[in-house]
């Protein structure tokens, strides 16, 4: 049982000319089993959390805290934060060239055990998660998310999760870049991941189509940097038929 | 002295001289000369009273001689500290692959000086039809200058390796002119990561029309290191082909590297094919790389010619998408370098001086910090 909670959490983007806060007191808990989706307008500040838990070194966190299982995720480096079992998904996967994708899981898999797994168990671990995914196994060879494309880049994202094991896994805008059959292999995948190990999920989209491929537990609809309302899965249907339109109003 | 008297070109030199008064000390404002750090070089204007030799274990294919008894060389310098190097070494080493002999193991040549300043002349001749890998390993432990000629008769093929390891200390002058024969190949390849200030000429002249030469090239500099190539691919013969990649990573904040590329198809050059690239990596502030490609065309009547350049920052987001799977920063930032160098080192055949360049790489990165 693992518990991530973000408590009245402040941060933003410090620059030269001063700085610009996004989140304004974000205040979550994701345990184990449950998902959350948190939905929001573009510009809300939705991903901008996403990055925030990771510990992306753009974003400067001015008050709040967040913590996994009682450890202070804040004062830890980007790669302890993964080591302790935080994973996020990214939207926009990042190309790495010249480092191969079976060279790279084996390195983030040796970290996050504490031990480089044996090499013939390996095998066959990447093999059955990258048959899960419909993957090719000549996709192991390629170099890192390097002219993969976007149904490619959310497979691998998937794969890297399924190897990796996290106890809380941060889903950023993962359905952007996907048709419906691409969407639809990778929900299976995180799906059968998420039965498997039993983690935590926090799904963070601007639209519901993803949802139902990953049905949520609870709901929240964030809106200038902060929740501003949760509710079950119906809520997401509310904000289909009736946009954010609603909170344009009275956040104004 | 010998005036050159190819058609004048601005890229190639004008004059070649085994006599270092034929050439004007450099002022530091000549083209030639405009990145090197003079201070550091100028003790090589002029012949050092008790200089040395660099001189190599002899075995099957190589033999050290007296100077005047070496074969001719086909080459002569055309700068003032080659000149001094030049007519100062008093023994050469010799690697000679006999027609038609092909040679599978690499043929090893640890270059050792005699003395703080050491002055060295390598000649390697590789046979008509003969096939030879070389692996010439420079001394960086004294100040070193010198020529490494090589030469490929015609239909021949040589893997040249030139490493300069070890520690990032003395200066290091160097000429490395290549002469490819008809439908002869050579690939040469380089690799700096010692020495304090290096400072290489690499050049390519065809003896025929069909040849091929590539030239590969991974250096890394660290704070206060002076990497400095400039590349000379002179097209003179129909059908050949050239390709230049150099690869340079800079880690520390005052390293600075020199990528000078000339590359000339003069008007019989017809149907050839050349590409050069440069790219270099920075992995500190304030670290600086120069590069200039120049390509000078002759005849329009070229299958391919093209020229590339770039030099970008470390991407601090490959950084965080590393780190973000759990990869410690200052493994995420070996990862990083060895894929920025990885198209570059599958050149170099060898597994043996693979394996060592990447871990002469990981170990100067590790040394020089990392952010753990």
């Amino acid at each position: 049982m693992s518990t991530l909670v973000i408590d009245d959490l402040h941060a933003g983007v410090t620059t030269d000319a001063g700085h610009t806060e996004i989140l304004r007191g974000v205040t979550l808990t994701v345990e184990s089993g449950v998902t959350h989706a948190v939905m929001g307008p573009n510009g809300s500040g939705k991903s901008t959390l996403a990055y925030v838990i990771a510990g992306h070194p753009k974003y400067t966190v001015t008050s709040g805290s967040i913590t996994l299982d009682g450890e202070d995720v804040l004062s830890m480096t980007v790669d302890q934060r993964a080591r302790a079992g935080l994973f996020l998904a990214m939207q926009y996967p990042v190309e790495v060239p010249g480092v191969s994708v079976s060279n790279f899981l084996r390195t983030s898999a040796t970290a996050v055990r504490g031990e480089a797994p044996k090499l013939r168990q390996w095998i066959g671990e990447m093999k059955s998660a990258m048959a899960g995914l419909q993957m090719d196994p000549a996709f192991a060879e390629r170099n890192v998310n390097e002219g993969f494309s976007g149904g490619e880049k959310k497979r691998h994202e998937m794969l890297q999760l399924t190897l990796l094991k996290p106890k809380i896994a941060i889903l950023d805008e993962t359905d952007s870049g996907l048709d419906v059959d691409a969407l639809r292999v990778v929900a299976e995948g995180y799906n059968a991941f998420r039965e498997e190990t039993g983690a935590g999920t926090l799904l963070i989209t601007h639209y519901t189509r993803i949802l139902r491929y990953i049905a949520p537990d609870v709901v929240h609809v964030f809106f200038d940097g902060r929740i501003v309302e949760s509710g079950g899965r119906e809520l997401a249907d509310v904000l289909e038929s009736e946009g954010y339109e609603r909170f344009e109003r009275t956040s104004a | 002295m010998t005036v050159l008297d190819a058609p004048p070109s601005d890229l190639a030199p004008r004059v070649a001289s085994a006599d270092y008064e034929d050439f004007a000390i450099p002022l530091g404002r000549e083209e030639e000369w405009r990145f090197t750090p003079l201070d550091a070089v100028r003790p090589f204007f002029a012949p050092a009273p008790d200089a040395g030799v660099l001189t190599a274990e002899p075995s099957e294919h190589v033999r050290v001689v007296d100077a005047a008894d070496a074969p001719p060389a086909g080459w002569l310098p055309t700068d003032r500290s080659a000149a001094v190097a030049w007519s100062g070494a008093t023994r050469t080493v010799v690697v000679d692959v006999a027609d038609e002999a092909v040679v599978t193991d690499p043929i090893v040549v640890e270059l050792r000086g005699s003395a703080d300043v050491s002055y060295g002349r390598v000649q390697v001749r590789v046979g008509r039809h003969a096939r030879a890998t070389v692996v010439v390993v420079h001394d960086t432990t004294v100040d070193t200058a010198g020529a490494l000629v090589t030469e490929v008769a015609d239909g021949g093929d040589l893997t040249v390796l030139s490493v300069f390891g070890g520690s990032p200390t003395g200066t290091h002058l160097w000429h490395w002119p290549a002469r490819v024969g008809r439908d002869a190949r050579i690939l040469a390849a380089q690799v700096v990561i010692g020495g304090r200030v290096v400072r290489v000429l690499p050049s390519v002249s065809y003896a025929g029309p069909g040849g091929s030469a590539e030239l590969i090239g991974a250096f890394l500099a660290d704070s206060g290191q002076h990497i400095e190539h400039r590349i000379l691919v002179d097209h003179d013969q129909p059908h050949c082909s050239s390709r230049v990649v150099y690869k340079g990573a800079l880690a520390g904040q005052t390293a600075h590297t020199v990528w000078v590329g000339d590359v000339i198809v003069r008007r019989a050059a017809v149907g050839i094919e050349t590409y050069e690239l440069n790219r270099n990596l920075l992995l500190d502030r304030g670290a600086r790389a120069d590069s200039v490609p120049n390509l000078e065309l002759e005849t329009g009547d070229v299958v391919s010619a093209g020229h590339a350049s770039a030099t970008g920052t470390f991407d601090e987001e490959q950084l965080f998408y590393l780190q973000a799977r759990g990869i410690p920063a200052n493994v995420a930032r070996q990862l990083v370098v060895r894929g920025f160098f990885v198209d570059v080192l599958a050149r170099i055949p060898e597994g043996r001086w693979r394996d060592h360049v990447l871990q002469a790489i990981a170990d100067r990165l590790h040394l020089s910090g990392g952010d753990e």
